[in-house]
């Protein structure tokens, strides 16, 4: 199968099993993607597949040969510059352990950009909508406060 | 995870073709299935993956007023359908009070009606007893820790919930789901689509082998003004429901003209309240009124060792929905 990810087209052969998450990791060396739980429920594993944040533990690989997949190894622009986000949690130390941070950063471009994108892209995005919108991500060390913060931020500047 | 083949359909007749092998099963949004198939719970030999079949993803208007909604469209595109905002608020607020945004990108409606029991002794293979798992093999639950479990409509062979949330807003809005196999097409209510346990708690609906769920439809919502979901959990986001309300009333001039009660997270499929209608037809919306439909709501409940709480929970999330829905607004 071909699989697109991050603008490149790779050739793969793979089981029918494998896991989104597990071909980004294991055949295709993006390791920054994690994996969490492997069950759907932390939000390590969070990419952008056609623009929309999905868990990669809970789709199969084989389902996305006509996809755009984008991991955090695709948000920086192609010369290093980092994505608002990204640079936004360097700001306000929105990790401690960083385990969940890939996941936290590709879920939050999604959220900023479905707020851009709903009935509510007039008013800034609050701090109830960024805690409610980023719900499926966890942070064990709880980072949520500066994580929020990081958020609201870039937010407030879209 | 064990082993299987997989196969991409490009129609519906061929998706029922495909299907009809032995050890095939469905897949769509797949945050379920596949869930299950890691555990072990689910062990399909076929995956059929409809995800292609995009007339099925469509969401648009019927004559008359109602709307249909494919079994493919997803959770958040459900949910963000600027008909289904205007006009079925209910739906929009359970569909987003469900799972995470990762997740509700991925779900399908078809998927979320046909989801399995989130109960414990179900969903792991560590325990040996679960009838609905392994028929014949007791129930874990009953002697077990049954906090989140049924306290409607159960019986000796399982105390399972159904988690879904949209479902209950569904069934609240009257919706009918169109099922279809290679020899045709039949529509019946959604409420009837889920059934009770019984003595065999291994089948949570009334699909047939091979069969298809096509798309929902809703009649013209009489409720849009006022409705109100509300759930109540553990925690404030991303959580299944100990107890959940659909509540939708008609009010002319302060009026009841009709209501609608249908409780989650208490027993096997979303739980109808019929005597909502009858006990608020013709009366004023108030909390006098909203607290007789509370007792009506739990009546003949059953609760078990860790869950007496859901049925003071139950009444009081009905009379707060019923408030609520009351006092709401239309959602602009």
């Amino acid at each position: 199968m071909s699989l697109k990810v991050n603008q490149t087209v790779h050739e793969l052969t793979l089981e029918p099993r494998v896991t989104l998450l597990d071909a980004l990791r294991e055949h295709l060396g993006l390791i920054g993607t994690k994996k969490g739980c492997d069950r759907g429920q932390c939000g390590a594993c969070t990419v952008l597949v056609n623009g929309r944040r999905v868990n990669s533990c809970l789709t199969l690989a084989i389902m996305h040969a006509n996809d755009e997949v984008v991991t955090v190894e695709g948000l920086a622009h192609t010369d290093g510059e980092l994505h608002p986000v990204q640079s936004a949690f360097l700001r306000h130390d929105a990790f401690q352990c960083g385990f969940c941070t890939p996941g936290q950063i590709c879920s939050a471009v999604a959220l900023l950009e479905e707020h851009r994108r709903g009935p509510e892209s007039a008013d800034p995005l609050t701090e109830g909508a960024i805690r409610e919108g980023m719900s499926g991500n966890l942070c064990r060390c709880g980072a949520y406060p500066n994580i929020v913060a990081a958020i609201r931020e870039v937010g407030s500047r879209a | 995870m064990h082993n299987f083949s997989y196969a991409r359909a490009a129609d519906i007749d061929g998706a029922l073709r495909l299907v009809s092998q032995p050890g095939a099963q469905f897949i769509a949004g797949g945050t379920n299935l596949l869930d299950l198939m890691k555990g072990g719970v689910a062990n399909p030999d076929r995956l059929i993956d409809i995800t292609r079949l995009t007339a099925l993803a469509q969401i648009h208007e019927l004559p008359g007023g109602g709307i249909r909604i494919g079994a493919l469209a997803t959770n958040s595109d459900t949910a963000n359908q600027p008909l289904i905002r205007q006009r079925y608020p209910l739906l929009a607020q359970a569909l987003l009070s469900g799972a995470s945004p990762q997740l509700r990108n991925m779900a399908t409606l078809g998927g979320n009606i046909l989801q399995r029991t989130r109960c414990g002794y179900f969903y792991d293979t560590g325990f040996d007893r679960c009838n609905k798992r392994q028929p014949g093999s007791g129930c874990g639950a009953l002697q077990g820790f049954n906090r989140s479990h049924a306290i409607l409509g159960g019986g000796e062979s399982c105390i399972a919930v159904h988690p879904s949330d949209m479902s209950v807003a569904l069934v609240a809005l009257d919706a009918v789901v169109e099922l279809r196999t290679a020899r045709g097409a039949r529509r019946i209510p959604l409420a009837e689509f889920f059934r009770l346990p019984g003595d065999t708690p291994q089948i949570d609906n009334h699909l047939a082998r091979g069969e298809i769920i096509t798309a929902v439809d809703l009649p013209a919502n009489r409720w849009q003004e006022h409705s109100a979901y509300l759930k109540v959990r553990d925690r404030a986001s991303y959580a299944f429901a100990l107890v959940s309300v659909a509540a939708a009333l008609e009010i002319q001039d302060g009026i009841v003209q009709d209501a609608r009660i249908v409780l989650g997270g208490v027993a096997h499929k979303p739980w109808p309240v019929p005597e909502a209608a009858t006990l608020l037809r013709g009366q004023r919306a108030d909390a006098e009124h909203f607290r007789e439909v509370a007792e009506a709501a739990v009546r003949g409940a059953v609760p078990q060792k860790y869950n007496t709480f859901k049925v003071e929970l139950a009444k009081r999330a009905v009379v707060r929905a019923l408030s609520t829905a009351a006092s709401a607004e239309e959602m602009t």
